[in-house]
């Protein structure tokens, strides 16, 4: 007998509010993916919401993940206008949510620096108690200045604090949520530290996951350390095999520092997927996608964000600027950056001269995001691989339309992850705890 | 009987002591829809409503209603004192959101230093202060719904541009106690600003009432006393350039019809004589208890007075006095023609007539044009 192969757990991930939402109606349009495109919907009405989580729930993901913003994106002063933007409030939508489903896992990403512990401890316990233990809080840290003006509290704090923040906010978090004992009876609470010193009691009861499940989002080495130490879920960028099997090797090595084995943190990397009847469908789709996701605005405004200047005077079609990056440059706000804009930019102005690239064929080349590109059963087999080899041990599907953009997934590819034993063929329990294979705290293993 | 000028407006509280699972508030709100209610509200506080209780957040429970009701308003209590005023501000547009604009919320401050220790970061302050500051939130909030405007949306695939930036706006707004720059994150609700309420028992809060409500609560044990608090929290909003009927005025009553189709007074817990149905009662709203049927009798009375716009009832045991109170005293009201039979409309706003509000900031970029 053989024994059963790694079990793939799945998130959907509402379109986010940047360039990978595709909101432009395409601009080429071969026959037959175009009548099956599915509408644009609205970013906000929440029919949007309700039709992508029934969706994930008719697939029996894992769980439907909503990202935050606490201030809209800005570039060179202005507010920038070229993406989907606009988004209701997550744990409040997740709430209606749970009303039109009935198993589907419901996070929110909410942020640490700019909430108190008490407020948010009670917020994803109601969340968890209406839901009937499927609450999921995705915990992010912040530090500009540019978000905290529209806070009280304001201010913001240094990268090393991010984390320090997070952690105690999140301790504290635990400590109200295991106030009351089982049996129903609050026990007063006292917490002192650094960030927090906060006591009284607690107005929620045990919800029923106890703890909800806690995802941590970042990269970094303090991040990683930070998801090892008290995660349940660690959602990475890594979405290319290799890269992912080092990361994953690397986080569930920290695990046992604190004494957890290595299935209590689930390693699950945010992927893009395009389907095809055909391989050359698939990439001639996945290639129309790339074109709507870059739009000539689009490719400029992706330069500037590296070279921090004002590009507005060149062609999106002609060769890339001969001038260098200003690394010190303010000009986008609320935007998460990555990498050294130096560096970026000699790595793009080679990968141009090497394939004679435009300004925008070079950042529709440069900045892929697409993680799997082919056939259902390419797809699937490519999935199942990607977990038996240590890679991750699942995905959150990111799509790039709103809101019919996993409905190809949910009726091609499930199936066939089914069919190879890999993906469950019903929910086994109530709570999102059940669907991750994740105890509820405080009970043995 | 004297016709009454205005339309009568009847809302009802859905809480329930140690009620954690959403069925229990589904039910009741269904069963408020059932009596055409204009809205139900729902309580909360920072802190626990008590040494030993628990609550759930109010706002979450409404939201997790939304979708299981298709008419009735939802009003939960927010408090303003220890929340950020922009997490508020998305919070309840969010629910104006996923209920299609039939979100509400009642204004509420946490005085005590019990609240104060949960969050550790201010001292409890007094009454009057706070009330200060929640009008403030009020004013922001407001101004950060209207920082987008309802047209802001274009998605114009020709110019690559999903929004027309020039109609988001920064709300830039000073007080006293905070900051915040906006625009909000969410798109202007659609109901444009979801409806502001106040318990607005207490004349500390009557300068908020004046200038933000949209509906009050008022506490009167009789149809005297309520027409002279109601006019002069009408007098105090015309005072801050507001219409007299923006502001509804509704009488607080708790219920209790556990004595079924008894007389009013009957009962030797009330004290009260018979022809006084309604019993003051420190703290809370007056009690009424009796007969659903003298129950109508009592509201007609008010309303054929002109001494309220209606009611804001508060079942004692709610699932049996709610029952009692759509299929009694609601039944008999719209029998006598004075409480509506279906929505004509799909809002809140619609619910109380108010109208939709104009954006500021559209008024505003309209007049320098």
């Amino acid at each position: 007998m053989t024994s059963r192969p790694r079990q793939i757990h799945l998130a959907a991930h509402f379109p986010g509010v940047n360039n990978t939402t595709v909101w432009t109606v395409p601009t080429t349009t071969p026959g037959r993916g175009a009548s099956r495109a599915p509408a644009l919907g609205s970013q906000i009405d929440f029919s949007s919401f309700e039709h992508l989580a029934r969706t994930a729930e008719r697939g029996l993901f894992d769980f439907f993940f909503l990202a935050e913003g606490l201030r809209l994106r800005e570039h060179n002063g202005r507010i920038h206008d070229l993406d989907v933007v606009g988004r209701p409030e997550s744990i409040t939508v997740l709430n209606a949510l749970a009303a039109v489903t009935e198993r589907l896992g419901l996070a929110a990403t909410v942020n640490a620096t700019f909430n108190e512990p008490y407020e948010l401890a009670r917020r994803f316990a109601s969340l968890d108690h209406l839901s009937g233990g499927r609450a999921a809080w995705n915990v992010v840290t912040s530090s500009d200045a540019f978000t905290g003006e529209n806070f009280r509290r304001g201010g913001f704090l240094d990268r090393a604090d991010r984390y320090t923040r997070a952690a105690e906010f999140l301790a504290t978090a635990r400590e109200l949520w295991d106030s009351w004992t089982p049996d129903g009876t609050p026990r007063p609470f006292a917490h002192s530290g650094d960030h927090f010193t906060i006591g009284g009691e607690f107005g929620v009861p045990r919800s029923p996951q106890g703890h909800p499940v806690v995802i941590q989002a970042g990269d970094s080495d303090e991040g990683r350390e930070f998801a090892a130490s008290t995660a349940d879920i660690i959602f990475t960028r890594h979405g290319a095999l290799e890269a992912g099997r080092a990361f994953y090797a690397d986080v569930k090595r920290r695990l046992a520092r604190y004494g957890r084995a290595p299935e209590e943190l689930k390693i699950m990397p945010g992927v893009t997927l395009v389907l095809g009847d055909t391989p050359a469908e698939a990439r001639e789709r996945a290639a129309e996608i790339r074109r709507q996701q870059v739009s000539p605005q689009t490719a400029i405004l992706t330069l500037e964000q590296i070279w921090g200047v004002d590009l507005s005077g060149y062609d999106p079609d002609g060769p890339l600027p001969d001038i260098d990056p200003d690394p010190g440059s303010q000009l986008a706000q609320g935007r998460v950056r990555h990498g050294d804009p130096l560096a970026v930019a000699a790595k793009w102005r080679a990968l141009s001269e090497e394939k004679g690239l435009s300004i925008r064929q070079t950042v529709i080349e440069a900045t892929g995001r697409q993680s799997f590109v082919g056939t259902p059963e390419a797809v699937a087999a490519e999935m199942a691989e990607f977990v038996a080899a240590d890679a991750a041990d699942g995905f959150i599907l990111v799509p790039h339309l709103t809101p019919g953009g996993l409905d190809d997934f949910v009726d091609r590819v499930v199936p066939l992850l089914q069919e190879r034993g890999v993906f469950r063929t019903a929910y086994t329990g109530p709570t999102l705890r059940d669907h991750l294979g994740l105890r509820r705290p405080g009970e043995g293993s | 009987m004297a016709v009454p000028t205005g339309t009568l407006h009847l809302a009802a509280a859905i809480d329930g002591d140690g009620q954690y699972q959403a069925p229990y508030y589904v039910e009741l709100a269904r069963l408020a829809e059932d009596g055409v209610l204009d809205f139900i509200t729902l309580d909360d506080s920072f802190g626990p409503p008590g040494p030993g209780r628990g609550r759930l957040d109010a706002l979450a429970v409404l939201a997790r209603v939304a979708p299981a009701t298709g008419r009735i308003g939802l009003v939960p209590t927010v408090t303003t004192t220890h929340t950020e005023p922009f997490h508020l501000s998305s919070s309840v547009a969010t629910l104006d959101w996923v209920s299609r604009g039939r979100a509400g919320w009642r204004i509420e401050v946490s005085t005590t230093e019990a609240e104060a220790r949960l969050v550790g970061r201010r001292p409890a302050a007094p009454t009057g202060e706070l009330w200060a500051e929640a009008g403030e939130v009020a004013d922001v909030v407001a101004r950060l719904w209207d920082s987008w405007e309802d047209d802001a949306e274009i998605r114009d695939t020709a110019t690559g541009r999903f929004i027309d930036r020039d109609k988001l706006h920064y709300v830039d707004f000073e007080g006293a106690h905070f900051t915040v720059r906006g625009p909000a994150i969410v798109p202007r609700p659609p109901q444009g600003h979801p409806v502001v309420a106040v318990a607005a028992t207490d004349p500390v809060t009557w300068p908020t009432v004046a200038r933000h409500a949209d509906v009050a609560y008022i506490r009167a044990t009789s149809p005297g006393e309520a027409g002279r608090i109601r006019d002069e929290l009408r007098r105090r909003a015309l005072a801050y350039g507001r219409e007299p009927g923006a502001l509804t005025v509704l009488a607080a009553v708790s219920v209790d019809l556990a004595d079924g189709e008894g007389a009013p007074g009957n009962s030797p817990a009330t004290g009260g004589a018979p022809q006084d149905p309604l019993t003051d009662t420190p703290g809370g709203p007056p009690l009424y208890r009796g007969g659903p049927v003298e129950l109508a009798e009592l509201i007609t009375g008010w309303h054929t007075a002109d001494a309220v716009d209606g009611f804001h009832i508060t079942p004692v045991a709610p699932r049996h006095d709610l029952e009692r109170f759509v299929n009694g005293t609601v039944a008999l009201l719209q029998h006598r023609g004075l409480f509506r039979t279906f929505y004509p409309g799909a809002t809140l706003r619609d619910h109380l007539g108010l109208s939709r509000p104009a954006n500021r900031y559209a008024l505003e970029r309209e007049a320098v044009r």
